[in-house]
């Protein structure tokens, strides 16, 4: 039987009682259809071989329906480009649901098939996930957390400590899409946008660049905090300078514009499918190439480099040719943008 | 027309840097009175391109930043008061009072919430009929309209539980106090921009007429600052002495009528505390007779307490021009963006935060 339009999750749907066993098997098992799930058990058993990275990340946006992508495509995409930045081809994640209890159980499915969506084209399969449900007030709506697991590829060494005087920095396109595009929604400031998150899984990016060069030495996700924060924490992990040039760095006229309007910096505005790289100089137009060819790089520029004078210290060419610091991200610019 | 990337062009911030290197002979003190065109300053580097004849004083432009600690104190005291709801702009939050701040108090329970519009105050009134909401109203003559219209409509939609704690500043009278203080001498004038929009650029006059300052009303991008300096530098070396508008795009001489009948009809002037320079005479703005039921300190018993001000910091003459956060010993030490002792490490808008965050000069 088809769920009516106005069905709401109720608190028995996470009691592991019969609403439940129905929600898992016509909500997930259905949807995310694959063999391991199926089964059904208390864990997914699974043969492996080779380095494994593991990582995990919870996820409360909000709003949970964002333009470019919702809470369930962001809780793929940002679990899958963390394996990604490791070096790891993503293969399985895990999937939890925290669910406000009266939640819409057509939102849910929403959510459930762009979960599928994102899981297919990222070529990871969800094998294994738990739901609970809370008294109204205890969440608000919806929260997921992820967990993942991928095989880091043959003779890859990527690390944030890893960066060397002379390497160069390349970004895989436009920064800020993510923040003002999800900020743009919130109830209290909604501004009209033409914007888009950049939510996206980056596997296949990152493939195709250790293919073109396996000598890569960092790449990092710039997500909360945005580029800026991103590019200290590399400099201090490999106790280097990075320079960057303002005029280098690619950010969309609607994204400078509601940042002059907000107060921002695009710096710092969080991002959720791009990446930075930190390349030896002779590998640096090779991997640039490999990147502009992918659907999620083809705005890929270099945008500076890395320096060994001042450890620590990211430095920013200013459009007027001066240089000012770029330091981390202090507070919170905007809360639960991911 | 691209309103940003236009007024961030290298190829045109270069030509009027190099006409700033030709036509300056004099060695000269400007003053950028506004904390937003601090911000651009810093994060553009400006002081950098500029030629050692011309020297950059940043003023008391940041409406956070000059608040006294005695009326932070009211604010949180207000705050504790059992029913009241806090509505204010994000950057107040972490400004520390006497004892403490908006964010400790709303971490002990207070119920402050942080507003993007004086609008969205007047909704939380609306939506809570039981309690009462203090909108803190912190700001120059930009703002002030605003919080004008709030009172309006809040009359008109005969919300009861509606109040405001007026703390506003203007800005043409405290620079006429800096002046007269005689302690910085000054050739030229970055004039704010969003408070000229409001206001216009006839208000400045008094300082080219009065005390042979050079004005430029500015906007906020890089190529307006540098526009900016190249007209002050111009009047300066031909001896002219005037308001001149570089902000087109944003002001006229006359300002917005709209918005000053609005301040005029619910504000009248008076006395104001502006922290490190004290009490300057028609500097603030209280609610008139008419409108006095939605002042927030008549409404409300406050009694803060004795006000402290943290020892060693010199945001009061930061704030006058007369010292630059470098020269303050807390300052990158004790005095972090992440751990502020002054208000001017807080706001977004503040010397020491764009000092700080951009590395003035790189002294960091």
């Amino acid at each position: 039987m088809e769920a009516a339009l106005n069905d709401r999750i109720l608190l028995a749907h996470g009691s592991g009682g019969k609403l439940a066993h129905e929600l898992v098997e016509k909500s997930f098992v259905k949807a995310l259809a694959n063999p391991l799930l199926a089964k059904l058990d208390d864990s997914a058993v699974i043969d492996f071989s080779g380095r494994l990275a593991f990582t995990t990340d919870s996820y409360v946006v909000s709003p949970i329906f964002f333009p470019g992508g919702d809470i369930g495509k962001l809780s793929v995409c940002g679990t899958v480009n963390d394996l990604a930045m490791s070096g790891a081809h993503p293969l399985y994640l895990s999937l939890s649901f925290i669910i406000e209890e009266g939640f819409l159980q057509s939102e849910l499915d929403q959510i459930v098939n762009s979960i599928q969506q994102t899981a297919q084209e990222a070529g990871v399969e969800i094998v294994t996930g738990d739901t609970k449900v809370v008294h109204r007030g205890s969440a608000d709506r919806l929260f997921i957390n992820t967990a993942g697991v991928g095989i880091i590829l043959e003779g890859v060494n990527i690390s944030g400590s890893n960066a060397r005087a002379g390497d160069k920095v390349i970004l895989s396109g436009t920064i800020g899409d993510h923040g003002i595009a999800v900020i743009s929604r919130r109830e209290e400031l909604s501004f009209s946008t033409s914007l888009k998150s950049d939510c996206a899984p980056l596997g296949g990016l990152v493939a195709e660049m250790i293919n073109a060069s396996p000598n890569i030495h960092c790449l990092r996700d710039p997500t909360r905090g945005g580029l800026a924060t991103s590019l200290n924490e590399l400099a201090k992990q490999s106790r280097v300078s990075i320079r960057i040039e303002e005029e280098k760095v690619p950010v969309r006229e609607e994204v400078l514009a509601a940042c002059e309007m907000l107060g921002f910096d695009p710096l710092y505005v969080a991002n959720e499918g791009k990446l930075v790289a930190i390349v030896p100089p002779e590998d640096a137009n090779k991997v640039l190439k490999a990147m502009r060819k992918n659907r999620y790089g083809k705005d890929s520029a270099i945008i500076g480099e890395v320096g060994a004078e001042k450890p620590g210290w990211v430095v920013m060419k200013t459009v007027l040719g001066a240089s000012r610091i770029v330091d981390m991200l202090v507070g919170d610019l905007l809360p639960r943008i991911c | 027309m691209k309103f940003i990337t236009e007024f961030r062009r290298s190829e045109l911030a270069q030509g009027l840097i190099s006409q700033i290197h030709r036509q300056s002979k004099t060695s000269v003190r400007f003053m950028e009175f506004c904390g937003g065109h601090t911000v651009t300053i810093f994060r553009y580097g400006i002081r950098q391109v500029l030629p050692k004849t011309i020297d950059m004083v940043s003023g008391p432009g940041c409406p956070i930043c000059v608040t006294a600690n005695a009326d932070l104190d009211k604010a949180i005291a207000l705050s504790q008061i059992p029913g009241i709801i806090v509505a204010t702009f994000g950057d107040m939050l972490k400004v520390p009072g006497s004892n403490s701040s908006l964010e400790e108090a709303k971490a002990g329970g207070a119920d402050v919430r942080t507003v993007y519009s004086t609008m969205d105050a007047l909704k939380i009134a609306e939506d809570n009929p039981n309690k009462s909401v203090v909108f803190l109203g912190i700001g120059f003559e930009t703002t002030a309209p605003t919080i004008a219209a709030s009172i309006l409509q809040a009359e008109e939609k005969g919300i009861k539980n509606y109040y405001v704690l007026s703390l506003h500043k203007l800005c043409p009278p405290v620079l006429r106090a800096i002046l007269d203080s005689g302690e910085l001498k000054l050739h030229g004038l970055i004039c704010p921009g969003h408070v000229s929009a409001v206001i216009g650029s006839r208000p400045w006059e008094f300082i080219a007429r009065d005390y042979g300052i050079p004005c430029v009303v500015s906007g906020f991008e890089p190529l307006d600052i540098l526009q900016s300096v190249d007209m002050l530098v111009n009047q300066v070396e031909s001896g002219e002495r005037r308001v001149e508008i570089a902000y087109r795009r944003g002001v006229r001489p006359e300002g917005n009528q709209q918005a000053l009948r609005l301040m005029e009809q619910v504000f009248e002037p008076c006395p104001a505390q502006w922290r490190g320079i004290g009490e300057v005479p028609d500097s603030g703005l209280k609610l008139r007779k008419k409108y006095q039921r939605f002042d927030a300190a008549l409404a409300f018993d406050i009694a803060p307490g004795p006000t402290y001000e943290p020892a060693g910091c010199i945001c009061g003459d930061v704030l006058r021009g007369v010292k630059t956060p470098a020269d303050c010993q807390l300052f990158g030490k004790a005095c972090t963006p992440q751990y502020p002792v002054g208000p001017c490490m807080v706001s977004s808008e503040g010397s020491c935060s764009a000092y700080y965050l951009y590395g003035g000069g790189f002294e960091r």
